[in-house]
């Protein structure tokens, strides 16, 4: 399942997106992420899954753009450089912007 | 000025509740349960066996847990069931961790393309949920599984509310805003702001302009049409493809919105703002069943 946590505003499209077919529960992106940005919760979207998944949370969904801004390119980041990206193993996080 | 049954005004959506002529709850194996509360309204939903039997379809106030209780009390009324009559209930939407008697909240996200399933049929691969408050886009299998959604509530635009800011400027009923948007000979172009607030103001100038009724309305239906079209463009639409919510009673924007993007729209003879409820109680039967068999 592809899920999309962020938002479309004026300004451009901000959502961090997260397949949960790949994402493992290991947890690594939440460790490395300077912004505690994502959490392990429960699969809402399939009861038979065993391990947790990744998402952004609640409060993070809404001002996503500002909450990354220190790992984005003014910063010197790539996508792929990101924290999160890098160190998600399954290749599960991916970012719009 | 035109009131609904509880004395509403007129830019308001009117509250509603139905059962079936063609059910008996009394030979039902399974009384399931789903109440969606939402940011502008609450929908209670019963279904006897996985058949919608009865719903409610009420304002949400701003006491969560109680609108949940308003919802299921009507939706049950005259019908001679009871709460305790419900074998297993499910609470999903903004509030769904509010609801009292739900054995479980699930999210709205997965409520809404399983209600949507069964609604539309099987066929239905996008959806797309026009609520109160917020925007969903929703991909799902023919099972009404999640694949991928992508959820807008940080803008108004393209919500009922947004709407409803517009029936209520120009003192139209809310029911009658889609058909009057389409009494106009030629298309305007849509106002250009994507803000409800700044929108309204666009709309009180070309009001000042002399401009009808019917082409202010049309101007904003187009511009709410193309603004989801812009936010469905992230995860694409596949056909078929249904409209759930308020806003899919709205002619002007489904129309618009159908042909932007140049797609025929599944159609359903149910209430649309019942989707979310309709899947939490399709929910609810499936959990019951389970903790049946696994003893």
């Amino acid at each position: 399942m592809q899920a999309n946590y962020g938002y479309k505003d004026g300004s451009g499209d901000f959502f961090i997106v997260i397949d949960t077919e790949r994402c493992n529960g290991c947890g690594d992106c939440v460790e490395v992420c300077p912004a505690d940005v994502l959490e392990l919760v429960e699969d809402e979207f399939d009861f038979e899954a065993e391990t947790p998944v990744i998402a952004v949370k609640a409060e993070h969904a809404k001002k996503i753009k500002y909450s990354c801004a220190p790992c984005k390119p003014a910063a010197g980041y790539t996508t792929a450089e990101l924290p999160c990206v890098k160190a998600c193993e399954p290749c599960a996080i991916d970012h719009s912007w | 000025m035109a009131q609904d049954e509880k004395g509403a005004g007129y830019w308001r959506w009117t509250e509603s509740r139905w059962t079936s002529p063609d059910l008996n709850p009394k030979n039902g194996e399974v009384n399931s349960a789903g109440v969606d509360v939402g940011s502008v309204s609450t929908q209670a939903v019963v279904m006897v066996d996985g058949e919608l039997y009865c719903y409610s379809n009420m304002r949400t106030g701003s006491d969560s847990p109680r609108s949940a209780e308003n919802a299921m009390n009507w939706a049950l009324e005259d019908t001679g069931l009871t709460l305790d009559d419900i074998h297993a209930t499910v609470g999903t939407g903004y509030g769904r961790v509010n609801v009292p008697f739900a054995t479980k909240a699930i999210t709205e996200i997965a409520c809404h393309a399983r209600g949507a399933n069964f609604m539309y049929g099987p066929t239905v691969r996008s959806i797309l949920d026009m609520g109160g408050q917020d925007c969903k886009a929703i991909h799902c299998d023919e099972r009404g599984k999640v694949k991928a959604f992508l959820m807008n509530d940080k803008c108004a635009a393209g919500t009922g509310r947004g709407m409803e800011v517009f029936a209520d400027l120009l003192g139209v009923h809310i029911n009658e805003v889609g058909e009057m948007s389409l009494q106009v000979d030629e298309e305007p172009p849509p106002v250009s702001s994507t803000c409800v607030v700044f929108a309204k103001s666009e709309a009180a100038a070309l009001l000042r302009e002399g401009w009808p009724k019917e082409r202010v309305l049309a101007s904003y239906c187009s511009a709410m049409a193309h603004r989801v079209v812009t936010l469905l463009e992230r995860i694409g639409v596949e056909e078929e493809f249904a409209i759930t919510g308020g806003i899919a009673k709205n002619a002007g924007v489904v129309k618009r919105l159908a042909e932007e993007l140049n797609i025929e729209l599944a159609k359903t003879d149910m209430d649309t703002q019942i989707a979310g409820a309709l899947g939490a109680a399709l929910f609810a039967r499936a959990l019951y069943e389970k903790k049946m068999k696994s003893g």
